[in-house]
């Protein structure tokens, strides 16, 4: 009895002490395996380190652990409760925070930084007093603090990753998942990193930090080591644990070891021959090379000279300029001051010979995801010109030499990134050019990756003699290079040998010579040393501060994403013209250019008799404002003439005998052509000539009435009820604003998800307690503001400057627009959540909205006049309705009585698209 | 000119490949150019169709009666009798939009040769209705008085009968017309946003920097997008024309399908020139939207697909003017169902390709520009 209860104790001791507790995990994508039966334990209070090469499921297993990705096999337990359980997810969301890769992922560019720690403290439900002053505790304690004002879009890549981490502890999570968060950080920026994660860790020392990284250096430091390859962890301890089992010296070497047999790489012994000094024939050449952006000083008198064969290395802090000067020495960006020679010529970006003989390798992969990797290098052999029979065999060569042959007929989009670096690699050198150029092209690829890559690069310039001008943050490859220059905010600091920067100030190790260089000559830099003990109190945790009432909590997410969105929009002052300026304009182009009146309509006649009787008759039209004669017709072939090349589109013609019968009273006709080509304008044209030809009736009768007492003196007054005058502009300006209110929004709510989804901010959405109804009306409200606005401006419009008199009620005009509003962003809602990117979500809003909206809405034809599956597609739109009401409203004076149940039919549209669209966005990426 | 064509072919195929890669995108487009064409066109009856008429009768004599049964469908439903105090009830309720007052003893008096005075309430809210639907009932009540007066004396009175013809079109039948006013509007909307889209996704992914440091200009990358994007949308349009707006709707083509076929290329063209100049003005997908939108709703709108060019006030004819999508459907109409030649369109013809080179022209411009002041 009594061991029993101690055994349990133990468990319940041990499970208390776990953070993380991974059981047989498995996942796939389709056909392909990223986690294969992991299994993983991450106690409280330790840093464990994943590491491996690109693509063998370390993502995929941190973004399982954070909750992000829908599960599919297995267990995974997450302080102390199931992940599979989603009532237990948002229990724990509050204590776990999530980093994806990527520098600021999961930020907003256009919010600045205290806006963006705001949005994340509100979705954790912090009051304004308690948030703010978190805020200010992690913004001092990352040295932030000088730049709370400063766009995320504007800070450097560093900069970045630690706001990044201010918004993971912004809610004093017990578990910090961090996935690759140095990757494309400077050496400067890295090491302040680390030492604000020990910080914290000292603060809260029950916290669990997991981490993936591709620094070996970093790895070192960690606690746990959990290698990892094929989707499996291979093996799991610390570095010297690990060192100690494969009897390794380097943990590198420890990694290869690990590896299944055929998995291993022949060892790259990487060593780079000097270069022979021949010739020094001068292969770039940049003097005082300047770029300004507006105030904004990029580059600043760059000058430098790099000699056929070397390879240049280009290191400095994130957003120092090396991007900029890349692109200027491409051409891809002209120079403010200074200039370029590439073997000898001025860099000019029209010059498509220089083009030929330089490969560029951009930051980002660009290539063509959708296409293969066939496809993509075939593409390039055409575009440099290749002869065409060398082109099939040099795509197989460069397949072969960079390891991508069997995947030659993969989308290039769904490699693994250090494959996906050297297929952009393979496309830059596909026409030999003399000179590469290649922008970070290591970033977040894995050491093995790494050291292929720079094997081609070695062969490239000592066999082939091309000069290779390239940027890294990587410290070992940076010695790697012939010479390397080191720059900071747009200014070269120093030029020379790796070993002789390195001996000068570094004490031989090129990475302290980099972080001395840029102390000395930036005084923002504060050193962490110097102020150390003062942060540690600043990040104390207010533990009792978490539990809240719910209530509110659903109020403040809601209203969380409801300001952020609020504030993209109005950092947007482009968007905003249009939104607003753009229903005005197009409220005035159809208010005034929807028209069926009809003035001056040309005319003209055919008249076989000429007697008096017909001139008589087609006086009749000369005589009425409505219609002009243009031209007179002598015979019938030149009727069809004219009106085939549609110089009329009414012929009136007058029989021969016409004037005869008339005087003998008989009976006879006269005859009306009309192009029926339009049918409405036909339509129209013949309702004219009927009014014409009954006029001329009437007042033949009159004339003879009293003699013959034969005609019926009939006359027929006609009240055209709402709309005196009969003008288009009555019904048109109030019909216009039901198309705009339906367009605009919905357009813009569904770009709005796309875009998260694309960028990949949706992950926010993920990982953070906030439920999808939170999420999408707090989405909805800004565009609702939006839409409000503009229906005021546009009833406004058609009030005044249109002169279409309001008679009803306004209130109810603007409580029916609110709920269509309110509908149409639904719609646009709808569309986002079954589409992908951006492109589709403006596509299908576009296509699906745009009959119902402008066609089968009942601006030109009653709706109930609409035949067939057109009548059924205009009554299941919202459209329809809300224009009844609009033009009820203005015209015929109509108030909540008879518009009461059109605004019910809007609402209905409401729960119609958001049910679906609720049920249908994942809460979880899969 | 050989490099430039070989550039343009190959950017061109790779614009084809991820196009027909993304299966909703070629889901719309079957949409738009079948059910949509089909929809659209089958939609509308007479621009007067089954409108609702109610009489106030206060003679109730045979006249009257005639009067009622005279009016009849497809235009009018049969009229209902209602009493004089609910007109305005009725007519705020859109139950009728024509309500005839006949006065009373208007047969007694017609036959005594004194003046009766038929009133007409119409809805003119709807104003196409309310002209076209107030004229015929005139011409209808009218016909019935004449008939009724005239009909027993016996004598036969100066009559003169108005006979009404349509060229091109003699039924009125609305579908023609409408299935070429919706082949214009999915023309302009699928071009313009496929075209537009394919430039703004460059951007956003980085690869038109690519393509830029490669021996290829700026005038080849637009090239390729607009001829790939005007011939995929082209398929779908003449695959439309033939089996949908030909086969399953029996459209009658006056005219050459060759001819018009050329014209609709040329118009291609120009749509997804401004296509181009939509994706260069705009940084972002949310302003190409916007920019899109107001684009491309008044090409449908102020074309003369929905309301008559001429009817536009001068100063707004000016505007349109630089629509292509105004020129290239009074083209089309001209070619379709008056069977014209190219002697008679060949300036509206001219006009779409100036059009469409102008916008390219601009767009360049543009493009040179927006990649010079890209941000770091």
């Amino acid at each position: 009895m009594r061991r029993r209860f101690s055994e349990a104790m133990t468990v319940a001791d041990k499970c208390d002490s776990i953070a993380v507790s991974v059981r047989s995990l498995s996942h796939r994508y389709g056909d392909s395996v990223a986690l294969n039966d992991v299994a993983l334990e991450l106690p409280k209070g330790t840093l464990a380190g994943l590491f491996g090469p690109d693509g063998v499921g370390k993502s995929t297993l941190m973004g399982l652990i954070a909750g992000a990705r829908k599960m599919q096999e297995g267990e995974i337990e997450v302080l102390g409760g199931p992940m599979r359980k989603a009532r237990h997810r948002n229990a724990v969301f509050p204590r776990i925070a999530y980093m994806p890769q990527g520098l600021g992922q999961n930020l907003y560019m256009a919010l600045s930084v205290r806006e963006n720690l705001q949005f994340f403290g509100r979705l954790f439900g912090q009051s304004a007093g308690e948030r703010e002053e978190r805020i200010d505790r992690l913004l001092r304690a990352t040295r932030l603090d000088p730049f709370p004002d400063r766009p995320v879009g504007k800070l450097s890549g560093g900069m970045k990753q630690k706001l990044g981490l201010c918004c993971a502890l912004i809610h004093d999570p017990d578990l910090l998942i961090l996935d690759e968060p140095t990757t494309g950080v400077d050496p400067l920026s890295r090491r302040q990193f680390w030492a604000l994660i020990a910080e914290i860790r000292n603060t809260r020392p029950e916290m669990a930090v997991l981490v993936s990284t591709a620094y070996m250096e970093e790895a070192e430091g960690f606690d746990t080591l959990h290698a990892m390859y094929g989707g499996r962890i291979l093996s799991s301890g610390s570095a010297t644990a690990l060192r100690d089992e494969t009897g390794t010296d380097t943990l590198e070497d420890a990694f290869t070891a690990l590896l299944p047999e055929q998995a291993r790489s022949d060892p790259v012994d990487l060593e780079i021959p000097p270069l022979e000094q021949d010739g020094h024939e001068t292969a770039i050449e940049a003097r005082d090379l300047t770029r300004r952006f507006g105030d904004f000083t990029a580059v600043d008198r760059v000058s430098f000279k790099i000699a056929r064969g070397e390879i240049f290395g280009f290191i400095g802090s994130n957003g120092s300029g090396k991007t900029t000067t890349m692109k200027m020495l491409t051409g891809l960006l002209p120079a403010s001051e200074g200039q370029v020679e590439l073997f000898g010529h001025k860099v000019d970006a029209g010059d498509i010979e220089t083009r030929k003989r330089v490969g560029y390798m951009s930051q980002s992969f660009s290539l063509y995801g959708q296409l293969s990797l066939s496809q993509n290098l075939r593409l390039h052999a055409r575009l440099f010109r290749l002869p065409p029979d060398e082109i099939e065999s040099r795509i197989k060569e460069l397949l072969d030499r960079f390891g991508l042959t069997r995947h030659a007929d993969d989308a290039a989009g769904a490699l693994p990134l250090g494959l996906r670096q050297r297929l952009s690699l393979a496309a830059a050198i596909i026409h030999r050019p003399e000179l590469l150029i290649l922008d970070e092209p290591t970033s977040g690829v894995d050491p093995a990756g790494r050291d292929a890559f720079w094997q081609i690069l070695s062969d490239l310039s000592r066999d082939g003699g091309v000069t290779i001008f390239v940027s890294t943050h990587f410290m070992n490859e940076a010695e790697l290079c012939d010479r390397i220059s080191l720059m900071h905010k747009g200014q070269v600091l120093t030029v020379g040998t790796p070993d002789e920067i390195a001996a000068d100030r570094g004490d031989g190790d090129l990475e302290s010579a980099f972080i001395t260089h840029i102390r000395e000559n930036d005084d923002d830099i504060t050193d962490d040393e110097e102020e150390d003990a003062e942060p540690k109190e600043r990040l104390k945790s207010e533990d009792e501060a978490r539990r809240r009432p719910r209530g509110m909590a659903f109020v403040r997410r809601l209203l969380a994403y409801t300001r952020r969105e609020s504030f993209e929009v109005l950092r947007d002052p482009i968007r905003m013209t249009f939104a607003f300026g753009g229903s005005i304009l197009l409220m005035f182009l159809f208010a005034y250019g929807i028209s069926m009146d009809v003035e001056d309509m040309e005319f003209a006649s055919f008249d076989q008799d000429r007697s008096p009787e017909s001139r008589a008759y087609l006086q009749t039209f000369d005589g009425s404002r409505y219609f002009e004669r243009v031209a007179t017709v002598e015979s019938r072939a030149a009727l069809v003439e004219l009106m085939r090349a549609g110089e009329t589109t009414l012929i009136v013609g007058i029989p021969n005998g016409y004037g005869k019968a008339l005087r003998e009273g008989r009976a006879t006709a006269v005859s009306a052509w009309i192009d029926g080509a339009n049918t409405q304008r036909a339509a129209t044209i013949e309702g004219y000539v009927q009014g014409a030809h009954a006029s001329y009736l009437a007042a033949r009768i009159r004339d003879a009435g009293v003699d013959t007492k034969k005609g019926a003196d009939l006359t027929v007054t006609t009240r055209f009820d709402y709309n005196p005058t009969v003008d288009s502009i009555m019904a048109i300006a109030p019909s216009v604003p039901a198309i705009l209110l339906m367009m605009f929004p919905s357009i813009l709510m569904a770009i709005s998800v796309a875009r998260e989804r694309e960028i990949g901010t949706i992950t926010n959405f993920h990982v953070t307690p906030t439920r999808r109804i939170e999420f999408m009306l707090g989405k909805q409200l800004p565009y609702i503001a939006i839409g409000m606005i503009n229906f005021t401006i546009m009833t406004a419009m058609a009030a005044w400057l249109f002169g279409v008199p309001f008679k009803g009620s306004f209130s109810v005009l603007a409580l029916g627009a609110l709920v269509y509003v309110m509908a149409s962003t639904s719609y646009g809602l709808l569309v986002s959540v079954f589409t992908q990117t951006q492109v589709a979500a403006v596509f299908a809003t576009m296509v699906i909205s745009m009959m119902p909206t402008v066609i089968f809405s009942g601006m030109m034809q009653p709706v109930a006049s609409l035949e067939g599956g057109a009548r059924l597609i205009g009554m299941a739109w919202p459209t329809h309705y809300y224009m009844y009401m609009s033009v009820g409203a203005f015209t015929k004076g109509l108030g909540v009585a008879e518009l009461g149940s059109e605004i019910m039919w809007i609402a209905l549209f409401v729960p119609a698209f958001l049910l679906p669209a609720q049920l249908l966005l994942r809460k979880q990426a899969r | 000119m050989r490099r430039i064509v070989g550039n343009i072919t190959w950017l061109g195929r790779k614009e084809f490949l991820s196009v027909l890669r993304d299966w909703l995108l070629l889901a719309l487009v079957v949409y738009a150019f079948g059910p949509g064409i089909y929809f659209q066109a089958q939609s509308a009856g007479e621009s007067v169709n089954n409108a609702a008429v109610a009489f106030v009768d206060n003679d109730r004599s045979p006249l009257s009666r005639a009067m009622r049964e005279a009016l009849y469908g497809p235009w009018f439903q049969r009229p209902e009798l209602i009493s004089g105090a609910r007109i305005d009830a009725v007519m705020d309720a859109d139950t009728f939009t024509f309500v005839v007052v006949l006065p009373r003893d208007m047969a007694a008096d017609l036959r005594a040769g004194r003046a009766v005075t038929i009133q007409l309430n119409v809805d003119a809210t709807d104003v196409m209705q309310a002209t076209v639907g107030a004229n015929y009932i005139r011409s209808i009540l009218a016909r019935e008085a004449q008939h009724f007066t005239t009909g027993e004396a016996g004598a036969a009175a100066a009559q003169i009968e108005l006979v009404l013809r349509r060229a091109f079109n003699p039924n009125g039948n609305s579908t023609w017309f409408e299935a070429i006013s919706a082949l214009l509007n999915w023309l302009t909307t699928l071009t313009v946003i496929l075209t537009g889209a394919a430039l703004i996704r460059e951007r956003e992914h980085g690869t038109i920097d690519h393509l830029l440091v490669m021996p290829v200009t700026p005038f080849e990358i637009a090239m390729s997008k607009v001829l790939a994007n005007a011939a995929i949308v082209f398929a779908a349009f003449t695959a439309s024309l033939l089996f949908v707006v030909r086969g399953l709707l029996d459209v009658p083509i006056a005219g050459s399908v060759p001819l018009f076929l050329s014209g609709t290329f040329l118009y291609l063209f120009a749509a997804a020139a401004i296509g181009v100049l939509l994706g260069t003005a705009a940084r972002s997908m949310a302003q190409f939207a916007l920019l899109m939108i107001i684009t491309i709703l008044p090409m449908m709108i102020l074309s003369g697909g929905m309301s008559p060019v001429e009817s536009q006030p001068q100063w707004l004819q000016y505007i349109t003017w630089f629509l292509p999508s105004r020129h290239y459907l009074s083209f089309s109409e001209a070619v379709l169902y008056r069977g014209a030649g190219v002697g008679i369109v060949w300036p509206e013809v001219v006009l779409v390709g100036v059009l469409g080179s102008g916008f390219l022209a601009v767009s360049l411009i543009l493009f040179r520009r927006a990649v010079t002041a890209a941000g770091p």
